[in-house]
């Protein structure tokens, strides 16, 4: 896809206009994984907004987003950055062999005790 | 009083406690909870996407099941209410989600018509802290119990609308009609580490200790939670304080917990 067509269309998917963002960071500064991110969410919201999207496409940074929503209900100015990170997750998942986790990775990472939720959310986060 | 009750998968399983200790303090209380035959999870997350319509069928149809009956929903998972309240308030909202969603269904359409009550909101909104304090037999004076609120129940906001997102007060109160006294400390609504412990076991337990040490040093001697991957979070990150569901601090308060699993 064309960077301009899969910035539209990240943009219709998740509902959020990154042009409302005022560059302040307090989603960053509010976000309990900031640290894990090399695209931190305010540096994510730029970049979607200005058509940078194949490197977050490729980015770790796109399993480390909690959907806390943290940035969400804290952000000035209403532009909900992670309904964004999950739109550009959902492009890098949705390519043919992209999973980022496989049902064979499961029982690997799992103990007598995982609460079902455990695997269910993450199955949905990081697989189509 | 009735209500429709969606358990959800871990509560049938991992989290039986949160599950039973609900129904049977909800009996005390005077409310019936009556489980919605043939459920499906609800998929502990819900997918903020707008073109993501099938993995939000499974909540559509539990709301449906509950109009049928003309009751009220009950949710006692944090991870289930925030799903099924979400999706409830697209397909109020969003009338191109649920114009496809509706497609999607063969029996009729839903119109997202069905009141959803967390069972907290069902103690604070329906029974009311008096009755609570009234069916109260083993008060639990002298504890000091801290609420942990984690994301689901409060964000996004503008969805969940159970208390102040950033003071709540919901789950302290209930502590308080049970005798206890509620330690309010700084990380109470800051994520767990969710699911992502699934691929960063560290990283969950860096997030999961700072919320434990947060209660620990405010001078909690226990932690109480509705969400089964908030309790499983902070146990295996290795809290120096237990942490118990929030029914099950209930049960205690009313008596009936012996009765309950044997324990």
């Amino acid at each position: 896809m064309e960077n301009k067509n899969l910035r539209d269309e990240i943009i219709r998917r998740s509902g959020v206009n990154p042009t409302k963002c005022m560059r302040c960071g307090k989603c960053t500064g509010t976000c309990p994984a900031f640290d894990e991110m090399e695209y931190h969410p305010h540096q994510f919201v730029y970049m979607v907004e200005s058509g940078d999207i194949e490197p977050l496409l490729e980015s770790k940074s796109l399993y480390r987003c909690l959907t806390c929503f943290a940035c969400v209900d804290r952000c000035p100015r209403g532009v909900e950055p992670a309904k964004l990170v999950e739109a550009v997750r959902l492009a890098a998942v949705r390519q043919q062999g992209n999973n980022h986790m496989t049902a064979n990775d499961v029982p690997a990472k799992i103990e007598e005790d995982t609460p079902q939720q455990l695997i269910v959310s993450a199955f949905r986060k990081y697989t189509k | 009083m009735k209500f429709s009750y969606f358990p959800g998968c871990t509560l049938k399983n991992k989290a039986k406690d949160l599950d039973e200790y609900a129904r049977k303090s909800a009996e005390v209380l005077g409310v019936t909870l009556e489980e919605i035959e043939d459920w499906q999870c609800c998929g502990g997350v819900f997918t903020t996407s707008k073109d993501e319509i099938a993995t939000k069928l499974s909540s559509v149809r539990i709301l449906k099941a509950a109009q049928a009956k003309e009751q009220a929903l009950v949710t006692v998972c944090s991870a289930c209410h925030n799903v099924v309240k979400q999706t409830n308030y697209a397909m109020q909202n969003d009338s191109e989600f649920a114009d496809k969603v509706n497609r999607y269904m063969d029996d009729g359409i839903y119109d997202g018509s069905t009141k959803i009550y967390h069972y907290l909101e069902l103690i604070r909104d329906v029974i009311g802290y008096d009755k609570v304090k009234e069916k109260v037999v083993n008060s639990l004076a002298g504890k000091k119990v801290a609420a942990y609120y984690g994301c689901l129940l409060l964000r996004p906001n503008t969805v969940m609308r159970m208390d102040d997102p950033e003071n709540p007060t919901i789950m302290e109160d209930l502590i308080k009609a049970l005798g206890a006294e509620a330690v309010v400390y700084p990380y109470r609504n800051e994520c767990c580490g969710g699911y992502v412990r699934m691929e960063n076991t560290e990283f969950a337990e860096k997030k999961s200790n700072t919320v434990s040490n947060s209660a620990k040093l405010a001078g909690a001697d226990v932690i109480v939670t509705a969400c089964p991957l908030c309790k499983y979070n902070l146990e295996k990150s290795g809290s120096e304080i237990p942490v118990v569901y929030i029914t099950e601090l209930l049960a205690d308060a009313l008596g009936i917990k012996e009765d309950n699993n044997g324990k």
